[in-house]
């Protein structure tokens, strides 16, 4: 008997297969195109999100999908949908991040974060349009996901991460994604996830440059890069973030989130990768100590 | 004795990539920072010799420093 997580059917298997059969009937090949799933949720009263799981479990690739089968194999794309990433910010890095884990089929994402958008969040947040300035960051995150991919469950936070909710906002999460842009903030997360255990994918912007590393459990990388330091901002808040560095950042950052939700060979362990836009040079620090 | 000098993103600018410094022995990291005109404060990752160091380090004959701008929007 198959374990479904968002549709827990133990003892079901009958009607598990009925909806099956009835997606396989109409599958094209093994795509499944989006009106077939619409339509099974609608005859069988189902959410997307769960027609998505008994497909890919009969493998099935939703059709939106076709251009990842390369790279991420049905199996795979069924782990995705069974994670869970929570991303901390919701401006320049996280609008990318939130973007490309709704495109990735990611099943459930936590968005977080306090602010309203401002007019100069315009030069580089995705999420960030004209008409939703003075509008919540983490409600335009749960619209354009929703509007991208209604396999994805959201969850919106839209107060600033402390150690009063961390257990709360972190629960089931399989990875943590860093958008923030307060450097306490990011140190109080990273504690946080090294207790729950939790992988912590970190991206810092500032100009033309930017850096990258991966926390996993039982290391410290955070504490390397920001202990000790006073201000709870860097270079940034001279040099401001123009468009192109919170999406190269947060394109990297979903590229080690993936593999860690595939359990593939993570590229960014005991290391941070500095990148310099502007001269396009890219440099690696080893922390042999973790 | 000598040093060499390597400064990564906006501390290059007005200044260099990278340089060889003369310097008295028993000179500290900060103190080539404050040399060079960078604030303390704004100093992220300091390498020396490729290892994680830090200001009130001792820099020896021939090492390396490289020097990181301290860096956290999102």
């Amino acid at each position: 008997m198959t374990t479904f997580l968002f549709f827990p059917l133990s003892g079901e298997d009958d009607f598990v297969q009925e909806i099956a059969a009835f997606l396989q009937k109409n599958a094209d090949g093994n795509l499944l195109p989006f009106y077939v799933q619409q339509e099974a949720g609608q005859r069988f009263s189902l959410h997307i999100a769960e027609v998505e799981e008994i497909a890919l479990d009969h493998d099935l690739l939703p059709a939106r999908y076709q251009r990842n089968r390369a790279m991420i194999s049905i199996q795979q794309q069924l782990s995705l949908l069974r994670s869970k990433v929570a991303v901390f910010g919701c401006g320049g890095l996280g609008g990318y991040i939130i973007e490309e884990l709704a495109r990735l089929g990611i099943g459930r994402i936590a968005v977080v974060d306090p602010d309203v958008f401002e007019e100069h969040n315009l030069n580089r947040q995705l999420l960030c349009t004209r008409e939703l300035l003075g509008k919540k960051k983490v409600d335009a995150a749960a619209h354009r996901i929703a509007a991208i991919n209604p396999a994805v469950k959201i969850q919106t936070f839209d107060f600033a991460f402390g150690q009063d909710n961390s257990a709360e906002i972190l629960n089931g999460v399989t990875v943590a994604a860093d958008g923030l842009d307060n450097i306490p903030i990011r140190l109080e997360l990273a504690e946080s996830c090294k207790d729950l255990n939790i992988p912590l994918v970190h991206g810092a912007i500032a100009g033309w440059f930017g850096q990258v590393a991966v926390q996993y459990p039982g290391e410290n990388i955070l504490q390397h890069l920001y202990a000790g330091k006073k201000t709870a901002h860097g270079v940034e808040k001279r040099l401001g973030n123009p468009s192109f560095t919170p999406a190269a950042i947060a394109s990297l950052e979903v590229a080690e989130i993936v593999k860690i939700l595939l359990g593939t060979k993570p590229s960014l362990p005991r290391r941070y990768l500095a990148m310099d836009l502007y001269y396009m040079e890219f440099t690696e620090v080893f922390f042999p100590d973790g | 004795m000598q040093v060499t000098v390597k400064l990564f993103a906006n501390f290059r600018n007005n200044r260099f990539m990278n340089k060889v410094l003369t310097i008295a022995p028993g000179t500290t990291v900060g103190a080539i920072v404050s040399e060079l005109v960078i604030r303390e404060d704004e100093v992220g990752i300091i390498l020396i010799n490729g290892r994680h160091g830090n200001l009130d380090q001792t820099l020896a004959e021939d090492d390396n420093l490289s020097l990181f701008p301290l860096v956290g929007g999102g």
